[in-house]
């Protein structure tokens, strides 16, 4: 049975919850993982709840103006809106969200306005360590955003369509179907771009904490800093959920679904704890070079 | 959090030149009534569970910070980390002797803390001058410029008692009794003559936003 506009949005905010919270216990996680690989205890899994809480918790805050209080809402609804277009599990009512024809071209849009509305409200703030930070990260993202839009094209031109839903569809059947199978070269080009995407090692210089104190967000506090954290968990989330649709043939279920994208988020962890940092202008490079070549071929590989 | 006190009367700001004075804030520290029963109670759990660390290393004892962060004693399992922001942290590690010069910038990282912020003070230097208590550029005690939660004694103390003196943090937070912020607010006027007794160089408004 089709639901009403109001069911929608009530499984909307179900949905929702559900992905913050499963993005929050996946960073906590994989920091648990990274913690293993250098042979300590590491942190609680919950310990991003626990600077959640903390961090609203607090009694004081300041602000710098109007732009400075929007940047953490625009990177809020940036994640959200992100997530709002992606279906989270194919067929399934609750997690279905609001996907539509050429919900695709909306998501890639909604990926980067959260950046730049956060380089607006950054740049209020009038650190200077928030100003370089935000140039790291726009250069490197314009780089990143490459690869990762080479290999969305190859996809759309594949399977003839912008809609995700109709992606996934197309997908369906077995492993010999999904995107890995088929056009293996956009893969790999997007995973390289997820790498940068998510500003693990080698790709952290953006928030290079004992260079540029934490980068863009230096000056952000109390609940502006609260709203970051939770919307790092739902961003999170969205990416991995539109990897999965995109490459690795979507999800029936929840359970593929946590499978599939701890996975998907296990490449970052990976190849994180194996490289040293990247200064922006060799990231930028290593971003144009080989995948950029990749995506252009997985591009011809699909049009053949 | 609701505020029940008025606002206190604005600085002056005499050490900034009269054509900056604009620029800056020129409101006091206010106290802040903390929420009440299990509430604050669980808010001061997370608070205690979540130790941000802003450690500048102002003296030797700092070299004793850095293992912490190493597998062998790794503080990250009690819910402690470093935070090079002063905007983010609520820990302040003053890491042993303060020179004048360095009092001027701990002052500054501690105003621009958002509250409630604690202090965790390291070794003999802190207390009472310790081996530079003769010294003509360094200050005895911190406690009289701002508020300390924690002493960890010591020349210099070791990692363990830097874990035990954040254990000992913990259960003061835990009890409701980590108001340093409030402390200082309280006895603004008192923190501000010592501090400007003894930095000669004030050159920056009498409270740091
Ligand atoms: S207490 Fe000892 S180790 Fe610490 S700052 Fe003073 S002299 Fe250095």
């Amino acid at each position: 049975m089709e639901p009403t506009l109001l069911g929608r949005i009530g499984y909307a905010f179900v949905s929702l919850f559900v992905i913050t919270n499963y993005g929050l216990l996946l960073i906590g996680s994989m920091a648990r993982i990274s913690a293993k690989v250098q042979g300590r205890v590491g942190q609680p899994v919950w310990q991003p709840y626990i600077d959640i809480i903390k961090s609203s918790a607090k009694r004081n805050a300041i602000g710098h103006g109007v732009m400075f209080y929007l940047g953490p809402v625009f990177r809020l609804a940036g994640g959200i809106g992100t997530y709002m277009f992606i279906p989270a599990v194919f067929g399934s009512v609750v997690f279905r969200n609001f996907s539509d024809s050429g919900d695709l071209l909306l998501v890639m849009y909604f990926i980067f306005f959260g950046q730049l509305g956060m380089a607006l409200g950054a740049g209020e703030g009038g650190h200077p360590y928030s100003a370089i930070g935000v140039s790291r990260g726009l250069a490197q993202m314009t780089a990143f955003e490459v690869p990762f839009a080479l290999s969305v094209i190859a996809v759309a031109v594949q399977y003839g369509t912008l809609d995700i839903n109709a992606i996934v569809a197309a997908q369906q059947g077995g492993f010999a179907r999904w995107t890995l199978a088929t056009n293996p070269l956009a893969v790999v080009a997007a995973i390289i771009a997820f790498l940068g995407m998510s500003g693990h090692n080698p790709f952290s210089v953006v928030i290079a904490p004992q260079e540029i104190p934490i980068g863009p967000p230096t000056e952000y506090q109390s609940n502006l800093l609260g709203m970051l954290q939770t919307n790092r968990a739902i961003f999170n989330g969205a990416k991995l959920v539109l990897y999965m649709n995109l490459f690795f043939g979507g999800a029936t279920n929840i359970v593929a679904m946590v499978i599939k994208t701890f996975l998907i988020y296990f490449v970052n962890v990976f190849v994180g704890q194996a490289f040293p940092r990247f200064r922006t202008d060799q990231s930028i490079r290593f971003f144009l070079g080989v995948p950029t070549l990749i995506g252009i071929a997985s591009v011809i590989i699909a049009v053949i | 959090m609701s505020d029940k006190r008025l606002k206190p009367a604005p600085l002056a700001n005499e050490g900034l030149p009269p054509e900056e004075r604009g620029l800056f804030c020129d409101a006091a520290p206010r106290e802040y009534e903390p929420a009440r029963g299990a509430w604050e109670n669980f808010l001061n759990w997370a608070r205690s569970e979540s130790l941000w660390l802003l450690g500048f290393g102002t003296g030797c004892g700092a070299i004793e910070l850095r293992p912490l962060m190493t597998s062998r004693f790794d503080m990250y399992r009690y819910g402690i980390q470093p935070r090079p922001t002063p905007r983010q942290s609520s820990v302040f590690v003053i890491g042993g002797y303060a020179s004048v010069k360095t009092l001027k910038r701990i002052v500054r990282s501690y105003e621009q803390m958002m509250g409630p912020k604690f202090v965790v003070a390291l070794g003999s230097c802190t207390i009472n001058g310790g081996m530079y208590w003769d010294s003509y550029n360094t200050i005895k005690r911190i406690d009289q410029y701002i508020p300390v939660d924690v002493y960890i004694a010591g020349c210099m103390p070791r990692p363990e008692a830097l874990l035990a003196g954040f254990q000992e943090l913990k259960r003061i937070i835990k009890a409701g009794d980590g108001e340093g912020q409030n402390e200082y607010a309280r006895n603004f006027d008192w923190y501000k003559a010592n501090q400007k007794k003894v930095i000669k160089d004030w050159n920056m408004p009498d409270y740091n936003w």
